[in-house]
């Protein structure tokens, strides 16, 4: 009588005493415990598809990236095959990428939530809400797109900036929806001890609120970073990818995402190996983020 | 902590103390408001941005070609024919295999996630779980590419031709060489992209339903199965619609993951494991290849209008039918 505790308890005291009297049709029973079973059998077998795509995934990124791992992957850029280059400048291309996309979707991003939280009121409010919602679910290849239209086709020139624009769409929407879902769990006695202080608003909001959900704001902008970091689709068309070292924002700038996506489909050993290699780095460094966001922070806002 | 001193802090910040600042304070408030409203302005100005670089960039090819864009599926860059309807078609059978495989799972998931597993458990699977939504889309490309299109290409396809191959109806499904990629393939890759975001709603809406609701059904002596199908289940439906939508709105849009997977083939036909095109895909691939002003370029741009509109239908959509509770938890 494992059936479930709630069966149990409707069935199980009167049957103690004189089992077969209150048992009714004792095949309905059998057949309400099979279907039980099953859909906790099939429930199991759904989540572990899941696990096991994981773990594959993990594995097989372990296994063919951490062979290639080595000093020569940090200290070295990018090269012609066979002569040993390494990822330096794929991997400071994507520092750089991403903080020009975090230091403009950042700010504009609060600053957006704040509005939401506490200045939004009808149709603007919903209206812009939706729009933050509808960019968060926006293709991310149409982001790269519409920077290439309006920044990269007018210059003329593939830039790292460009792809740092494209990122910080990408990036803005999380904010504004953790900024002002943390700012809506800010207890009004709160706000209310502030104003009663005679604090302008402005000052409640930013030294009141915003301190008060400081935790979850920080994971909103951390969960963005992570999300951004693996981004490839805007990059192909805005910074485009970039052999040589180059750290300026100006120019074509490589970055990790878009080196491995044209070494994974090269005909060259080593290149492919560097994008394995690639690809592990940014899956540790996304799945780490988002470890510490989600442990660290106690799943609050993601 | 460039939270504190935030955005809006520097200009006027620590001198505007007491009865000194309080013409300032007011000052201050004014322009917190303009910049906090011209935030939100600016977002929803980015997105009209958008559409608009999208529509125009696309005129061309809408002007050229006439409605028939929609309707053809011809993409010939060498006669400057462009079709919008076999990347249009990829793209749409692509993610419904893909939300055919990853509904039932997520649901599965979501199942047990919030009703069978004990707490802990449920905690750290749950974590799993969303970790796997976190993987770049360009790591479920090479590993589609490297781990799942040999599979299909050794073992799903042959075996499915073998025994559903003479079918009537079914075989035309499994025709073709077996190279393992085509629109299957790129709907299973979809399937695992998009089913951690569904069972992530999903066990948001499972976990929200009132607690007297169930204990009464569990109270009639309801198995957990019975609970779920009669009680949570009926109680939730709009919004587990809501979440398929969502999931199906982003398989539309994924780029990275299927173009490692889909074979790059303007075709429509029956054969699932023919090699195919999404819209995202296409433009992945075809758009280094096109020159600045050509009608080439000009026709993805009206293929990123199309799936623009997709993907804002699916989010519409999936609004309606969450509407209600979402508004409820952001309040």
């Amino acid at each position: 009588m494992s059936v479930d505790p709630a069966s149990k308890h409707a069935s199980a005291a009167p049957a103690s005493s004189e089992p077969d009297k209150w048992r009714v049709g004792s095949a309905l029973v059998a057949r309400r415990r099979f279907m039980d079973r099953l859909a906790t059998v099939l429930s199991l077998c759904a989540t572990s598809v899941a696990l096991v795509a994981l773990v594959s995934i993990l594995l097989t990124l372990l296994v063919r990236g951490a062979a290639g791992l080595s000093l020569v992957t940090f200290t070295h850029s990018t090269a012609s095959p066979g002569l040993n280059g390494g990822l330096a400048n794929a991997i400071v291309g994507s520092l750089i990428q991403t903080a020009i996309a975090i230091a403009i979707g950042a700010p504009l991003g609060m600053l957006c939530g704040i509005f939401l939280a506490n200045y939004g009121r009808g149709w603007v409010a919903s209206t812009t809400r939706f729009v933050s919602d509808m960019l968060l679910s926006a293709p991310s290849i149409l982001i790269g797109l519409f920077i290439y239209q309006i920044v990269v086709a007018p210059t003329g020139q593939f830039s790292g900036l460009a792809g740092g624009l494209a990122l910080a769409i990408l990036a803005l929407p999380i904010v504004v929806r953790t900024t002002e879902d943390m700012l809506a769990l800010v207890p009004t006695a709160l706000v209310e001890a502030g104003i009663a202080l005679g604090a302008r608003k402005w000052r409640v909001i930013v030294f009141i609120c915003l301190r008060a959900a400081r935790t979850g704001v920080i994971t909103g902008i951390l969960l963005a970073v992570a999300r951004v970091t693996g981004e490839t689709a805007p990059l192909l068309f805005t910074s485009l990818g970039n052999q040589e070292w180059s750290v300026n924002p100006a120019h074509p700038m490589a970055s990790l995402p878009v080196t491995i996506y044209q070494y994974a489909g090269s005909a060259y050993e080593d290149w492919v190996q560097l994008a394995w290699t690639g690809a592990l780095l940014v899956t540790l460094g996304v799945l780490a983020i988002n470890i510490i966001v989600r442990v660290g922070f106690d799943r609050k806002g993601a | 902590m460039d939270v504190t001193s935030g955005p809006a802090g520097s200009p006027t910040t620590h001198n505007a103390r007491s009865e000194a600042g309080a013409r300032r304070g007011l000052d201050g408030d004014a322009v917190f408001r303009v910049l906090v409203t011209g935030a939100g302005v600016t977002v929803l100005a980015l997105l009209g941005a958008i559409i608009l670089v999208m529509l125009f960039g696309g005129v061309q090819a809408f002007s050229t070609f006439g409605p028939a864009f929609l309707v053809s599926n011809v993409w010939n860059p060498v006669t400057h024919h462009y079709g919008a309807l076999a990347p249009v078609f990829g793209t749409l059978v692509t993610s419904v295999i893909g939300l055919l495989i990853a509904v039932p799972l997520a649901f599965g998931a979501a199942f047990w996630l919030t009703q069978l597993a004990p707490a802990r458990v449920s905690a750290i699977i749950g974590m799993a779980v969303q970790l796997l939504a976190a993987v770049p889309s360009i790591i479920f490309g090479m590993w589609g590419f490297f781990v799942v299109r040999p599979l299909m290409a050794h073992y799903v396809q042959p075996n499915l031709r073998h025994t559903i191959g003479h079918v009537p109806v079914l075989g035309a499904l499994v025709q073709g060489a077996p190279f393992g990629t085509g629109l299957m393939t790129g709907g299973i890759i979809l399937a695992v992209m998009v089913m951690p975001f569904v069972t992530a709603v999903m066990r948001d809406v499972f976990s929200s339903i009132p607690p007297v609701l169930k204990e009464s059904a569990f109270g009639l002596g309801a198995t957990r199965w019975e609970v779920m199908r009669q009680v949570i289940l009926p109680w939730s439906r709009r919004a587990v619609v809501g979440a398929v939508v969502l999931g199906m709105g982003r398989a539309m849009g994924e780029t990275m993951a299927v173009t490692f997977v889909i074979g790059n083939a303007n075709r429509i036909g029956w054969s699932l494991f023919a090699p195919g095109n999404t819209i995202a895909s296409l433009i992945a691939l075809e758009f280094p290849e096109s020159a600045a002003g050509s009608l080439k370029l000009s026709s993805l741009m009206a293929l990123g209008a199309i799936l623009m509109a997709l993907s804002f239908l699916a989010l519409c959509a999936s609004r309606l039918m969450l509407g209600v509770s979402s508004r409820q938890a952001r309040r």
